[in-house]
């Protein structure tokens, strides 16, 4: 990542110098005998995306309501700009939180929702108004200022739980799913609506999602969790295409995962994987002992499909099994000769009738010696 | 068929059990003291036929509401019992209100005890319950013995029958009434709500008058009602624990029932007594309604 000269690329957490906005030093936190968040430590620099993406239950929610000041950390520091926060009561925290119930007074107009904040800071009357006229238009809600929550539709409700939240133009918005209630085309609309909402506004985002392609779509880091730990943090891409763990990358996207042992050699590994068939070659940092198990991951789209065996470093021999046309893409569900599953992504370029390949089809699929990655975990 | 059934029974009740005899009080607070039996005149006599008919409604007249205009016992009464009705609302109100928060802020397992306990004094006899008051409440009754013997007084106070006896009566008896309704509202209350409220830079005191109180006024409103219209025309509660001077108007009512066998000018007395409960019901059942629609 040496972008040298480039216009700058966001990414403070390559600079030692940078001081992050969060920073949560071996942060634990139990209920009873059950712990919710385990040893955490991380950091969330200032005008940075943070998505948290995990299963439900592995204690994303948790996480932000420490942040917010609704439970404390059992052990651990929390640090809101240098500053620890632990003795700050919620309602006096930079912080603002729109939750994942949206939470929106039941009894007050969607004018009177929005101003809620502004009003317990004491500002004149103009400056409320003038500043929940902002986020009305800022949130196209401009026409539904007078309706209570339950008169306005679920999309329109989470948009005035957003402007809820930004109005006090809050150092750190937590967003704890906020897109879960909306259908697929509004939630990619609103995707784009936050970011830019984040660029205007110049606020740190964390977002909580278990849908990795909104964390993929909107983040600028994504914190993968599982049981209260967080297993990888990188950036969309990284998490992508470098996943450090089986665990990230089967939670990201679909991938093939092949299990084998390891022989080291010069530029590649060989992984034997299966009785008869070659070794798969591929090349990796990781440092590994020779007969060391491993797990080799790669994304379908980067295997390829031919009737003839292509000229690969890596290539295997199969039937087509299944086929899902999406559209776009069609993803191939292989058998190899020795049995095991492998998918293969092809993009729909031609239309169907000419494309040559169809179940039961005897084929070859191939993939580089850089496509993948070899894991130990 | 079943339809016509299912909305012909409730009103068949109501028919029975409110519009007629609502009828029969009407008709006797029109009618004239008689030294007879039942004690008042016209007597409706349908052997008579169309001529009886015409006798019996010229006899009809609203001479006992005239009446009540004329002496201002009773109008010092009405007053009187919506000032007494109106103050025990206020005062079963602070007491209930904190009662019904701390249930609902009780953990899920003490909510079933706490339920009971309050609905519990049902289980015995209310005059039973209004009596025990007498014991409690006298000048050697067990409170004033308890301020003595803790060097609160050293003289004992004068409770019983007095006015302060009465709202202790009413709130006691009434409590109930107020507290289930505000635990309902209560209970519905979304904590989420008062947190968004904190985050958003409320203490929780103001969280408290901003959230809790708005979103549990259905409850507030409708246990003021529940308390305030039979407090109106209480009559026990004042009898047994209120004095001499406490003027309340299901008192008179009684008397002149009773005492005076005047049944026509205690009629007269209920129909304006049901007259001034009718505003405070509509009231009530707009909110009932509103409280649907807003949960429709
Ligand atoms: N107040 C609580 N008391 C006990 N357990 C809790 C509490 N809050 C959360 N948990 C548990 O902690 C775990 C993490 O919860 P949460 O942070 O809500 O997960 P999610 O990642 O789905 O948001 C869950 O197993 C949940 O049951
Ligand atoms: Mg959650």
């Amino acid at each position: 990542m040496s972008q040298t000269g480039a216009p700058a690329v966001f990414s403070p957490w390559t600079d030692p110098e940078a001081k992050p906005l969060i920073r949560f030093r071996g942060v634990t936190k139990r209920f009873g005998d059950f712990t919710a968040i385990d040893n955490l430590t991380l950091d969330i620099y200032e005008r940075e995306f943070y998505a948290l993406l995990g299963p439900s239950g592995c204690g994303k929610t948790t996480m932000m309501r420490m942040l917010a000041g609704f439970e404390s950390p059992t052990e651990g520091v929390i640090e809101l700009s240098g500053q620890d926060i632990a003795p700050v009561p919620p309602n006096k925290r930079a912080v603002n939180m729109m939750f994942q119930s949206y939470a929106l007074f039941p009894h007050l107009s969607v004018y009177d929702n929005i101003a809620f904040g502004l009003r317990r800071e004491g500002r004149g009357k103009d400056q409320v108004h003038g500043r929940v006229q902002e986020m009305l238009r800022l949130t196209r809600l401009e026409r539904f200022a007078a309706r209570k929550p339950h008169q306005i539709s679920g999309g329109q409700r989470q948009r005035v739980a957003l402007a809820r939240s930004l109005a006090k133009a809050p150092k750190l918005l937590l967003l704890d799913e906020p897109l879960g209630a909306l259908d697929r085309k509004l939630r990619e609309e609103t995707q784009f609506e936050l970011m830019d909402i984040q660029e205007k506004t110049g606020t740190t985002f964390v977002i909580v999602t278990h849908d990795q392609e909104e964390a993929m779509t909107v983040a600028s880091r994504i914190a993968v969790m599982d049981e209260g730990r967080v297993i990888q943090v990188a950036t969309p891409a990284e998490i992508y295409e470098a996943p450090n763990s089986v665990y990230v990358a089967d939670f990201i996207g679909d991938v093939n995962i092949i299990e084998g042992r390891v022989t080291p050699g010069e530029g590649a590994v060989s992984i034997d994987w299966a009785e008869g068939e070659p070794p798969i070659r591929a090349v990796t940092d990781a440092q590994l002992a020779p007969g060391q198990s491993c797990h080799f991951a790669i994304r379908p789209e980067k295997v390829t499909i031919d009737r003839e065996r292509p000229d690969r470093p890596n290539a295997f021999q199969g039937k087509v099994i299944d086929i899902a046309y999406l559209g776009n893409i069609s993803t191939y569900h292989v058998r190899l000769s020795g049995g095991q599953m492998v998918k293969a992504q092809m993009v729909n370029a031609r239309r169907l009738a000419n494309r040559p390949i169809t179940w039961e089809d005897e084929v070859w699929v191939g993939f580089s010696e850089t496509a993948g990655v070899v894991l130990e975990r | 068929m079943r339809r016509f059934l299912l909305i012909f029974i409730p009103y068949a009740w109501l028919l029975a059990l409110f519009l007629i005899p609502f009828a029969i009080v009407l008709k006797i607070s029109l009618s004239d003291v008689a030294l007879a039996r039942p004690p008042y005149a016209p007597q409706l006599d349908l052997s008579q036929g169309w001529e009886g008919l015409r006798a019996f409604f010229a006899g009809l007249d609203f001479d006992n509401f005239t009446f009540l205009t004329t002496d201002d016992l009773y109008w010092k009464a009405y007053l009187s019992s919506v000032k007494i009705a109106v103050i025990s609302t206020v005062l079963t109100l602070l007491v209930g209100y904190p009662i019904a928060y701390g249930m609902v802020q009780a953990p899920d397992r003490w909510r079933p005890t706490l339920m009971m306990l309050v609905i519990l004094p049902f289980w015995t006899s209310f005059l039973i319950r209004v009596y025990a008051w007498k014991g409690i409440l006298a000048n050697e009754g067990l409170l004033n013995q308890a301020l003595m013997w803790l060097g609160i007084i050293s003289e004992p106070l004068t409770i019983l029958n007095t006015n302060t006896a009465v709202y202790i009566g009413i709130v006691y008896t009434y409590l109930p009434f107020m507290i289930l309704p505000i635990y309902a509202a209560l209970e519905k209350l979304d904590g989420s709500l008062l947190e968004a409220a904190e985050d958003l830079g409320c203490s929780r005191l103001s969280a408290f008058w901003l959230v809790t109180i708005p979103l549990s006024r259905q409850g507030i409103v409708a246990g003021s009602f529940l308390v305030f219209i039979p407090a109106l025309g209480e009559f026990v509660i004042p009898e047994l624990l209120g004095g001499s001077r406490t003027l309340m108007i299901g008192k008179v009512l009684y008397e002149e029932f009773f005492s005076n066998r005047d049944w026509p000018v205690a009629s007269a007395v209920a129909i304006i007594l049901l007259a001034i409960l009718v505003i405070p019901i509509i009231l009530f059942q707009r909110n009932e309604q509103k409280q649907r629609e807003a949960e429709g």
